[in-house]
């Protein structure tokens, strides 16, 4: 596989799973402001995904949603992080603050690459991506002190960027998420 | 044969989906218009890449272009070359009487949690600084929540990307 495409995949499916992940919060986070929050943001993360994809299905020669839905689970590129299923608020805000510092230096480098066009993708994500910093930041202020917080941060820091193989919990996200796709032919008119 | 000129003035009937007071070129995000014999390119740029709009407007311009008889060829263009200093001053304007306050200026350095905190942002019913974030995240990605103590009216902020 080309190494643009690679690369392009691996952020793509951080991207998608991550807002797949957040998004499970839609209706039922602590309260109504951080159920806005974590759905805007989630909608955002997935909107990343999809340029990526388009960018790197171009260069493989196919198309972004058959990228996204249908690889198999194993083929994702994407780190342990982003894949776990968190219903604690605490782990949730920890991955959120580890992943927001992991993307904002990966974007920092993709930024100055020679290759345009995905230095000029990753200057436009990254100018939304500031809006994921500042609230996490935010979040990460106000449970500073708080030790079920601190205990999430070390749990989830080794995870940051461990993408040898896959959690179970990607093989259900993935059944999930591909539930629809795979019970219509492609190409399906709604 | 349709002109450039037809299609600039075709587009800016089209409107924002999620704030029809706004049309596509009011909002800036039209970048070129460029005919070769039947075909008409259109070059956009999406405000936010999760903007559900995003394909809305796509089509929506396609459609204008064929009505006046042009064969449409809209290209959305990933790169950062947008941003909300692109808005025109009328839309501006439109933005701020329907309710939305119009984004700030983009300056050198990201935006701060402590300025969006402060009380720079005025409210668009009012016009009162006495203003008071109450989330960063809004309606569509595009938008802040903040609330005018002064007439204690919620409001959206657009965010300045």
């Amino acid at each position: 596989m080309k190494e643009r495409a690679q690369l392009l995949l691996e952020i793509a499916d951080d991207e998608l799973i991550l807002g797949w992940r957040d998004s499970e919060w839609t209706g039922i986070a602590p309260f109504l402001e951080e159920d806005v929050a974590f759905s805007s943001i989630a909608q955002n993360e997935v909107g990343h995904a999809r340029a990526l994809y388009e960018l790197a299905a171009r260069d493989l020669g196919t198309t972004a949603d058959e990228l996204a839905f249908d690889r198999k689970p194993e083929e994702y590129r994407c780190s342990e992080l982003v894949e776990l299923r968190l219903p604690e608020w605490e782990r949730t805000i920890a991955r959120h603050v580890l992943y927001e510092q992991a993307d904002a230096e990966r974007l920092a480098r993709l930024k100055t690459s020679d290759d345009a066009e995905l230095a000029g993708l990753a200057a436009k994500i990254d100018r939304e991506e500031v809006y994921h910093r500042l609230h996490a930041e935010m979040w990460a202020e106000r449970l500073q002190a708080e030790p079920r917080f601190i205990a999430a941060l070390d749990e989830l820091r080794p995870l940051v960027d461990r993408r040898k193989g896959h959690s179970p919990e990607l093989a259900e996200l993935w059944d999930e998420m591909t539930s629809v796709r795979r019970s219509q032919p492609a190409g399906t008119k709604w | 044969m349709v002109t450039e000129a037809e299609v600039w003035k075709a587009l800016a009937e089209v409107a924002d989906p999620e704030i029809p007071v706004i049309s596509v070129v009011d909002l800036g995000v039209v970048r070129d218009v460029r005919i070769e014999q039947e075909r008409v390119h259109v070059e956009f740029t999406p405000t936010f890449l999760g903007c559900p709009a995003l394909a809305v407007m796509r089509d929506a311009m396609a459609e204008k272009v064929r009505e006046l008889g042009g064969e449409p060829e809209v290209e959305v263009v990933l790169d950062d070359s947008w941003s909300t200093d692109k808005i025109t001053p009328q839309g501006r304007e439109k933005l701020r009487a329907a309710g939305f306050a119009p984004p700030t200026p983009r300056e050198a350095e990201a935006p701060k949690l402590v300025q969006l905190q402060s009380n720079g942002f005025r409210c668009p019913y009012c016009g009162s600084r006495d203003t008071a974030l109450e989330n960063i995240f809004g309606p569509t990605p595009c938008r802040s929540l903040r609330y005018c103590r002064e007439c204690r009216q919620p409001f959206e902020q657009f965010k300045t990307i």
